[in-house]
């Protein structure tokens, strides 16, 4: 039982990891896609944070109070990692703009039948 | 105007890598730590062999690219979105140099991503519509590879408590039997192999060279494999270790699979394609098959091999690029239909072609050659005589598809022979500007064909040391 509560964490991110990859692959809708491609990302900033938390630890600002600080490294990777996942997010939509814009639509197999036509 | 500028940083960069390749074969490593901060809390830049090496090939084939871009994108790319182009370009030489360079895996990363959004950024800006598609299918399964590499990094910093480079081989030498650590080898090969195009994750690869503009399917085919297959050899070499990642986990069974079948497929493919870019997107995942094939034999020859592939399917495939994006820029198409008896208009591009087919063939005198040697010969060391046959079968193939092109293009005569008022001013020469970028690597094909020490030697070294890493 303590397996399954006390790494939580880590199981939710399994799930996540795994709808996000089952999003990217399984919808035909571009947008979704994009959605399912956030999702798979985010479940790997949790991932990171979970590996970050320290029992009893504080925020690494120097205090008499406390002996054990968290560091601070795994919070910045995750933003740093937030920061190119917001960009491939712009990226991605500004392509669909694009692509709705060229073909009248962002279902995949509708695209891909209008390029099998021409 | 905005081309002057991004030429002088592009030949600019090229005089630095120059210089650091010369002081790293003199000196030994370069280390810089960025900020002041010593390794291995700060970010480290760390220069040996293997990267002064790598950094050298994207540095050449960045400018000269960037010299052939001038005449080429004016008929590919949107006049209002030219100095988009040239933003993207050298924000991907960025991210390429930074990947290079860096002794920090997350540091890697960052610099991953900003080269990979920047080519799919490129890649969109292609005339055709199916360039958005083929860019939005890279996007996804790219940043699928860079996330499954950032999945990989975490496990590493959760065991290691560290990401510099040097640090990672030291820690995690008692660790390795752990699952965690098994675990973020999986990841990070995986990751990685999904941004290089290995066998089975290549499906992005076609698509993406063919609809692109021909100076970025130039410049993407010759330097962002090479340069995660850098990143490849770091993580396997310095990081992990041939011990654990050969002998425990026997890895290279699995390249050489992927390997052989990335060879047989890409070339077999690519013999059927009408459009030549395609074709030779198709001949590319053959040749990054070459490569990993190389690496796979981890014997010094054999990695020899697969480093010094890396210069050498550089050079050719620029210059095969480069040859396309010429005869688009006069004749509008690259169906191999469209293009009988071209070579009769544009008979300098079209040598430039042959002499670069007869380099990715493997002929003797060529860069080709050398790779395709040392291959074979790390094959026979094994006794592996099978796949030495392997290897020059796989040139058979190249054969087959160079020679159709040669045959349609060269051989068959033009529509416009018989009559000669139809042919129209467009049907000539490329212009100089694009044929002496295209020249100077068809002649670097030919002078490291013959005088090979320069690159054997670096190859040789960086071979040598990687496999130092117990």
């Amino acid at each position: 039982m303590d397996y399954i509560l006390g790494q939580y964490n880590y199981w939710v991110v399994i799930v996540l990891m795994m709808i996000g990859f089952y999003i990217v692959i399984a919808h035909g809708n571009l947008v979704k896609k994009l959605i399912g491609l956030n999702i798979f990302q985010v479940s790997v900033f949790i991932l990171f944070i979970s590996l970050g938390y320290l029992k009893g630890g504080t925020a690494p600002i120097y205090s008499e109070a406390y002996t054990a600080y968290a560091s601070p490294l795994p919070h910045v990777l995750i933003l740093t990692a937030i920061v190119v996942g917001i960009s491939t997010t712009a990226l991605g939509l500004a392509i669909v703009v694009r692509i709705h814009k060229s073909y009248g639509s962002i279902e995949e197999d509708k695209i891909h039948m209008m390029d099998q036509d021409s | 105007m905005v081309w002057y500028v991004v030429l002088a940083v592009s030949w600019g960069t090229l005089l630095s890598a120059y210089q650091l390749l010369m002081q790293v074969l003199e000196q030994g490593e370069i280390i810089y730590f960025l900020g002041g901060w010593a390794a291995p809390w700060g970010i480290e830049y760390r220069l040996d062999i293997l990267n002064a090496f790598v950094l050298m090939i994207v540095a050449s084939i960045g400018a000269i690219v960037m010299t052939f871009a001038k005449r080429s994108i004016t008929k590919e790319i949107a006049r209002d979105r030219v100095y988009l182009f040239y933003t993207a370009y050298l924000l991907n030489l960025t991210g390429l140099y930074g990947v290079v360079v860096t002794g920090d895996v997350f540091n890697m990363f960052v610099f991953i991503e900003i080269s990979s959004l920047s080519s799919y950024a490129m890649i969109s800006l292609g005339r055709e519509r199916q360039a958005l598609m083929a860019a939005y299918r890279y996007l996804i399964l790219g940043t699928i590879g860079a996330t499954f590499f950032l999945i990989g990094i975490g496990f590493l910093y959760a065991m290691t408590g560290t990401l510099n480079i040097v640090d990672l081989r030291v820690r995690i030498q008692d660790l390795e039997d752990t699952r965690t650590v098994i675990t973020a080898l999986a990841f990070l090969t995986v990751g990685i192999s999904l941004k290089f195009a290995l066998f089975p994750l290549h499906a992005w690869l076609p698509n993406a060279y063919t609809y692109a503009p021909s100076v970025v399917s130039a410049f993407l085919a010759s330097t962002t494999t090479k340069v995660y297959i850098y990143v490849l050899l770091r993580i396997l070499f310095s990081i992990f270790g041939t011990t654990f990642v050969f002998d425990i986990i026997a890895l290279d069974w699995i390249f050489l699979a992927s390997a052989l079948l990335a060879i047989f497929s890409g070339s077999i493919t690519a013999i059927y394609q009408n459009n030549i870019k395609r074709m030779l997107a198709w001949s590319s995942i053959a040749q990054i098959g070459y490569m990993i094939l190389g690496i796979s034999l981890v014997s010094v020859t054999g990695l020899l091999a697969g480093i010094i592939h890396l210069f050498n399917h550089a050079i050719i495939k620029a210059a095969l690029f480069m040859c396309m994006g010429c005869i688009f820029y006069r004749f509008d198409s690259v169906q191999l239909s469209d293009l009988k008896g071209v070579g009769r208009y544009m008979p300098w591009t079209m040598a430039a072609f042959i002499i670069a087919g007869l380099s990715l063939i493997g002929i003797p005198l060529t860069v080709g050659f050398i790779s395709k040697w040392y291959l074979v010969m790390a094959a026979i060391e094994r006794d592996w005589y099978w796949l030495a046959f392997a290897v020059l079968a796989g040139s058979l193939l190249a054969i087959v598809y160079i020679w159709r092109v040669v045959e349609v293009t060269c051989i068959q005569s033009a529509p416009a022979k018989d009559h000669p008022e139809a042919r129209q001013p467009h049907m000539k020469e490329a212009p100089l500007s694009m044929l002496i970028p295209l020249w100077i690597l068809v002649i670097a094909n030919i002078y490291f064909g013959i005088n090979t020490e320069l690159t054997v030697d670096v190859a040789r070294q960086s071979a040598e040391w990687l496999l130092g890493f117990k």
